[in-house]
């Protein structure tokens, strides 16, 4: 089996797991909106700081409902030693990252398929950009939260303190996929006059390269130990 | 432009040559206590004659006087900070390519003098900060990053506390710190990427031709005194990782039947 068929079936099984399991998926969704709940009760709801602040508050609500995620995605592995049984099976280290994170990825992607448009609703967003754009910036930097995020949650979920550990060592890492996800989600949101989002989309795309080339190649290591 | 940055490579391949050769080279138990004190006297003759040159023998810069003299200790602290992260990386790929214990040891050593440079960076940079832009902390890309860099490190080593079993404690690490050490060419490279507040790099192109050779002397002094904690702290952390690896299993019988 190529790489590429290797990977495709750790995500099948993944999605599949994340299709029986719906209660996961609903509790991490209501986490997601409690969360931008929470904001707009923080920033006084409706008006222009809350405007402003839309694209913000729908990626801190992703970053917070993916550190869920992401964890839970590995805890179904570490219990009852599933993780050594996938180990064992002739796959690739590599394709066993990259289909955890594309299972990540996908799950969050449909995480904010509800987020994104209860965002604009809550906080009276609107798009003034265009729709491709914004759904290109949903993808890469959900792609670039997720890379890192499948591969430290794959070493947190076995550490003694796990649920502060992940936090811990993600957020530093992501901070400049936040950076540029929320620049260039408030650029599509509040129009771009000077086209500057199409910047903000490649430097999404380099540090998605960078962290999953960087990350493929050094899961086989992580889950060995 | 190319001349600034070519002074620059100058001044940093000798430095990473000689934390490199010097440290990861290094069998912990070969450097005896001699060989440490000496390379410990070298780090304080080089910082106190540099600081002293800094201080009294240089001429004041033109428009912030006085105050630019904290430029001697934290441009190379800076260095140092970047020096010891590669350091850090370096161990890291030794560490997760032949498993020995000593490259574990300096990997982590190295990220803890790293992270001591950081904070100290940090501190001098908000007092210089104070004295010039009148606060102590701007939402500045350099400061930015920098910060993210030292809360890395700080994560990599809380991660190795929480790790069970001396083989995930290595390759955790290491893993951490080669991820952690993404962020060391954006700090570098992000005074030209998102210029801010923060002022250009400062190399033999960028500052006056009286303030290189303190700067220098203290860059070599923090270079050596890092180098000489790492090994210290590298040797100590190789004699805990040894001896937890040489314990008896923990769920064994305290107590075991046999003998005469």
């Amino acid at each position: 089996m190529s790489l590429l068929q290797q990977t495709l079936a750790v995500l099948r099984k993944d999605l599949l797991l994340d299709w029986r399991a719906q209660g996961r998926t609903t509790a991490v969704l209501l986490f997601g909106l409690t969360t931008l709940l929470l904001f707009s009760f923080a920033a006084g709801g409706r008006g222009s700081s809350g405007r402003d602040l839309a694209g913000g508050f729908l990626w801190l609500a992703l970053l917070l409902a993916s550190t869920l995620a992401l964890a839970e995605s590995f805890r179904v592995e570490v219990e009852d030693e599933a993780l050594e049984g996938l180990v064992l099976l002739p796959v690739r280290p590599a394709a066993l990252y990259f289909g955890k994170a594309l299972g990540n990825t996908g799950f969050l992607l449909a995480m904010s398929a509800v987020l994104a448009p209860v965002t604009i609703g809550l906080f009276g967003a609107t798009v003034r950009g265009s729709y491709l754009q914004l759904i290109a910036f949903l993808v890469l930097g959900i792609a670039g939260l997720a890379g890192p995020g499948t591969l430290h949650a794959a070493i947190t979920a076995r550490a003694r303190g796990r649920d502060v550990l992940l936090p811990l060592l993600l957020f530093p890492l992501i901070v400049p996929v936040l950076v540029a996800a929320v620049s260039g989600t408030t650029l599509v949101l509040q129009g771009d006059p000077m086209g500057r989002a199409t910047t903000w989309l490649a430097v999404l795309a380099i540090f998605d390269g960078l962290y999953w080339s960087a990350c493929g190649l050094l899961f086989g290591k992580v889950v060995d130990a | 432009m190319s001349a600034a940055y070519l002074s620059l490579l100058g001044v940093l391949i000798p430095l990473l040559a000689l934390a490199g050769l010097g440290l990861l080279a290094s069998k912990f138990k070969a450097w005896g206590s001699r060989q440490e004190a000496a390379l410990l006297a070298i780090a304080l003759l080089c910082l106190v004659t540099g600081l002293t040159a800094g201080l009294f023998a240089t001429p004041p810069e033109t428009k912030m006087r006085e105050v630019m003299r904290i430029l001697y200790v934290h441009v190379p602290t800076a260095w140092n900070a970047l020096v010891f992260a590669t350091v850090a990386l370096i161990a890291a790929i030794g560490s997760l390519s032949n498993k020995r214990r000593s490259w574990d040891a300096t990997n982590t050593a190295a990220i803890e003098v790293g992270l001591v440079f950081v904070v100290m960076l940090l501190i001098q940079g908000s007092i210089w900060g104070k004295a010039t832009w009148d606060s102590f902390w701007e939402w500045d890309p350099r400061l930015t990053t920098t910060a993210i860099m030292g809360v890395s490190f700080a994560g990599v080593l809380s991660l190795r506390s929480f790790a069970d079993g001396g083989d995930r404690k290595r390759v955790w690490t290491a893993v951490a710190s080669i991820i952690a050490y993404i962020d060391v060419p954006i700090v570098y490279f992000v005074v030209d990427l998102a210029p801010g507040i923060h002022q250009e790099r400062s190399s033999p192109g960028t500052v006056s031709d009286e303030f290189h050779w303190p700067l220098r002397a203290v860059a070599f002094g923090l270079l050596f005194l890092g180098s000489w904690l790492v090994l210290k702290r590298g040797r100590l952390e190789l004699l805990t990782t040894e001896a937890e690896a040489e314990a008896p299993a923990a769920d064994g019988p305290a107590l075991v039947a046999g003998g005469e």
